[in-house]
């Protein structure tokens, strides 16, 4: 086996382009003053900006760990770094009609026809361009059922209370370096009501893009099911293809109540960078979801793909009794990428159930850990928990690693953890080439077969997808 | 006291007094280094990621004495022998080694027993020690190999030359005898070919207070077979802080059972490097802890080279208010094909109030492996134990029969009577079995 794999492996960033659209951009760099004029442009109660200071502040005493991950990290100067930048927009726009075509032929670019999608996907798409949402379709439907599902800033205006309520209650300002940068800059995000008894009507979707060279984005998406409710929500992400990396560091906080259930996925391809390691995203994002009430569960769903750096553990604090978490998680890194992924559950409520399904495939020079932290407290009688982490190399420079970390404090729980290493065997590939199958059709089958348990937790749009991305991903790798 | 006085006024001192005396100039070269070490870095604390579940505030609080060897009671040690066992017997009282309770009669031609400060000077062996000793154990690794380098004085060298098979197995016992810290060495140089049994154990006369920091290191070469057992019997009072080290070379096989009973508090770490093809470790483990004890182990296995093949089995059993921490990192390098490493650590947690924390941990660089790691934490089976109570079985004894069976699968690894013996009263014992009831 050689040259086909690697060739289909060395393939360029499909979606590299960057769109020539009129945007504002702030000077570079971070004071208090930039935080009060994000905050002020934003046009925010004077409360969010007391939130976003206080933040700030205790951002100042805080230092950034080190040596505890077993991969080098450039520094990144946070002074370099813009920390707004809007879309130029007039008045609010009622339909796509109005929205700049320049954005619209960029969306279609990325195979998102927001257009089209109205009447074929049954999809509401929030789409962030940048920092600032340009449109949302659906959202009169979706409001009939009562269901709130707007942009971040939209909603501190329309429902300030749900946000002064909800905001920085699972994941606090204060709670690490990123998320407290992120509490005192973020731009924009998406908002998310589901009130008691109601099933959302539609799974709901957002697209965000990072445009605009050299400008973090800093999204914070809050989603709250309340007693009863039901939301499915899809984040996909692809960004243009840059030199200089880019830092993104978002903040998602799922707060579920009695019988309620949140399923989150992800589908994250950001520019990963050259061959070589230049370039690419860093994805430093902190999302944590809460179990509040009985019999609530919260299912993470991803697949990491993209990215220079990502560092990502969707999390569930399973506090009611009888919650479930779930984290099912795909990651393939190739070239010079690092993905340190995983989850951490922690059971504090009795009968509380969590499974973790990670798959990890690492090519190239990249390294791909799954670092992860099952924690069973005194009072979490009953609690049970399955983790299952395997991984994939596909050639002899490539990095997989395994850190669980499992902490029980109860006698009456259950934990397991089990994780296997492998490899795309001569055998199978002998087998489906002599079967017909290239080569290249035969690593996908073989890898989409490796995460056929993450894959059906997603929807088929995004499964369909995703399959699709890991075949690109990995063209060229096996040889 | 704060952690620096600590270190002025005993470790310091002792070190002061001990250094005047230290022949030969290498050594008195490591272990000076070593101290400046110590004094540097202090003990690890629960920010080191290495001993963030083992908060070592009690002992850097103990002020101990460092040597006491005059008044051992040599009788009541003797006791903690049995009798009838055929073995080649060291014995360190307080971490002095004892020539009145050590018998190493039963040693072929070619398997030499020496006292480590006298084969430091030895014609014959002063050059293998010198060549081996700090080698596999990196003094600067941590606070506690300091320390002990430090004081590297006392320990055993054990010499087997080219195809010695040694029948009678050789049994190196730590006992201690009141309070006091020691810091015992030993030196496995097991020659090509060669082919030995080593027990290692940890024993005490009574309840004390007291401090061990060992090192033990092992040096494989080709084709070489060793069998350790160790077996941590401290008091429950005590501290127990030891490494192991094996350094494997071509198709030698490591064969190791570490057994954890004792001590307040204890910490091994194991590390087997692999340095040539075609050898194999097996690294297994029991520990088995009640009351406030704390054990923790972590284990390194580092497949550097290519098919070599590892198997971890370590099983835990915590009851009342212990705590058990495991740590096993399999490191599997970039060239490394062919490697198969399999690790497993199993937890049966008896009491609300223990608390177990593990981390199977696997770095893998190559694609040409076949690894596997799994851990669990969970406790008797309700199935399991209804059928044995509708046998008639009552409650207690049901309970500690399958405990037992948890455990049985270590046990049943150690050859040798009389320690299996101990083990199975011990198990027992400690699960307040009655089985005359």
């Amino acid at each position: 086996m050689s040259t086909a794999v690697e060739l289909l492996a060395n393939r360029e960033y499909k979606y590299g382009f960057t769109t020539d659209i009129e945007t504002e951009t702030i000077a570079k760099g971070l004071s208090e003053d930039t935080v009060r004029l994000i905050s002020r442009k934003k046009n925010e109660p004077e409360w969010l900006l007391n939130f976003r200071l206080k933040a700030y502040r205790h951002w100042l005493t805080m230092k950034l760990p080190d040596n505890w991950a077993n991969f080098h990290y450039p520094n990144i100067d946070f002074q370099n770094i813009s920390y707004y930048s809007a879309p130029k927009q007039k008045a609010k726009k009622q339909s796509l009609d109005e929205v700049d075509p320049e954005l619209l032929r960029t969306f279609e670019k990325l195979g998102i026809p927001l257009t089209e999608q109205k009447m074929l996907a049954n999809v509401a798409v929030d789409a962030v361009f940048d920092s600032v949402s340009v449109a949302t379709t659906y959202k009169k439907k979706l409001l009939e059922a009562g269901v709130i599902f707007c942009s971040f800033t939209e909603a501190v205006a329309d429902y300030p209370e749900l946000i002064q309520k909800y905001l920085g209650s699972v994941v606090p300002s204060s709670d690490n370096y990123y998320a407290a940068l992120n509490a005192a800059v973020f731009s924009d995000g998406s908002f998310v009501f589901i009130p008691k008894g109601v099933k959302c009507p539609m799974e709901l979707s957002t697209y965000f893009r990072i445009n605009t060279q050299d400008s973090g984005q800093f999204e914070r998406t809050l989603i709250v099911a309340e007693e009863g409710g039901y939301v499915a929500y899809n984040e996909g992400c692809t960004a243009p293809q840059f030199d200089t990396n880019q830092l993104h560091a978002a903040v998602v906080e799922l707060v579920a109540l009695d019988n309620s259930e949140i399923k989150y996925s992800t589908v994250q391809n950001w520019y990963a960078g050259d061959e070589s390691g230049k370039g690419g995203i860093y994805n430093f994002v902190t999302k944590r979801g809460a179990c509040r009430g009985r019999n609530s569960k919260i299912s993470w769903t991803q697949v990491e793909t993209g990215s220079a750096i990502t560092w990502k553990y969707p999390s569930v604090i399973l506090q009611g009794d009888n919650s479930i978490g779930e984290f099912y998680s795909v990651a393939l890194t190739n070239n010079a990428q690092v993905a340190d992924t995983g989850t951490k559950m922690i059971h504090l409520g009795k009968n509380t159930k969590s499974t973790i399904i990670s798959k990890g495939i690492s090519a190239g020079k990249s390294n791909n850990s799954y670092r992860g932290l099952v924690k069973v407290m005194p009072k979490a009688e009953g609690a049970r928990n399955y983790t299952q982490c395997d991984s994939m190399l596909i050639g002899q420079s490539c990095e997989a690693n395994t850190f669980p970390y499992i902490e029980v404090m109860n006698s009456s729980a259950k934990v397991e953890h089990e994780a296997t290493t492998s490899k795309i065997s001569e055998e199978q590939l002998f087998y489906l080439q002599q079967r017909g199958l290239s080569q290249e059709d035969s690593v996908s089958l073989i890898i989409n077969g490796f995460c056929k348990e993450v894959f059906k937790e997603l929807p088929m749009e995004y499964a369909v997808e995703a399959q699709k991305l890991l075949g690109l991903k990995l063209e060229g790798s096996v040889g | 006291m704060t952690e620096g006085l600590v270190k002025e006024t005993i470790y310091g001192n002792f070190f002061k007094e001990t250094l005047s005396n230290i022949q030969p100039e290498w050594l008195k070269d490591l272990r000076e280094k070593s101290f400046a070490v110590f004094t540097a870095k202090g003990f690890p604390t629960l920010k080191d990621e290495d001993w963030k579940y083992t908060n070592l505030a009690q002992l850097v609080r103990e002020q101990f004495t460092i040597r006491k060897n005059e008044n051992i009671d040599a009788k009541k040690i003797s006791q903690l022998f049995s009798e009838t066992e055929n073995e080649n017997r060291v014995v360190f009282a307080n971490g002095i080694f004892n020539a009145e309770l050590t018998n190493i009669s039963d040693l072929p031609e070619g398997a030499r027993v020496l006292n480590l400060g006298e084969a430091v000077e030895d014609e014959t062996f002063g050059v293998t020690v010198r060549e081996h000793l700090g080698k596999f154990v990196n003094a600067e690794t941590n606070g506690f190999t300091a320390l002990n380098t430090a004081f590297l004085n006392e320990g055993v060298f054990i010499f087997i030359a080219k195809n010695t098979r040694v029948e009678t197995p050789i049994h190196i016992a730590f006992v201690a005898d009141g309070e006091a810290a020691s810091f015992p060495r030993v030196l496995v140089v097991a020659e090509r070919g060669s082919e030995v049994t080593l027990i290692e154990s940890y024993l005490r006369t009574g309840e004390a207070k007291y401090f061990t920091n060992s090192i033990i290191e092992i040096v494989l070469a080709d084709d070489a077979k060793l069998k350790h057992t160790r077996v941590q019997r401290e008091s429950h009072a005590a501290f127990h802080v030891t490494t192991t080290a094996a350094s494997l070379n071509r198709a030698s096989v490591y064969d190791s059972t570490n057994i954890t009973l004792g001590a307040r508090l204890s910490r091994h770490d194991i590390n087997v490097k692999f340095n040539a093809e075609g050898a194999e470790a097996f690294v297994d483990g029991l520990y088995l802890v009640s009351e406030e004890q704390h054990a923790d182990t972590h284990s390194v296995i580092d497949h550097a080279v290519p098919n070599c093949v590892s198997h971890q089995n370590y099983k835990g059993i915590v009851d009342e208010k212990a705590r058990a921490v495991f740590n096993g990192k399999v490191f599997v390098r970039e060239n490394a094909s062919g490697t198969d490493a399999q690790q497993s650590n199993k937890n049966l947690l008896l009491s609300n109030d223990a608390r177990v924390d593990t981390k199977p941990q696997l770095e893998i660089f190559n694609d040409d492996v076949k690894c596997a790691h799994g851990a669990t934490v969970g406790q008797l089976e309700e199935e399991e134990l209804f059928y044995l109570l509708s046998r008639g079985l009552n409650e207690d004894l049901a309970r500690n029969l399958l405990t037992y069976g948890f455990a049985e699968e270590i046990i049943n690894k150690i050859e040798i009577e009389s320690i299996k013996k101990q083990l199975d009263e011990a198990v027992l014992n400690r699960l307040h079995a009655n089985l005359e009831a």
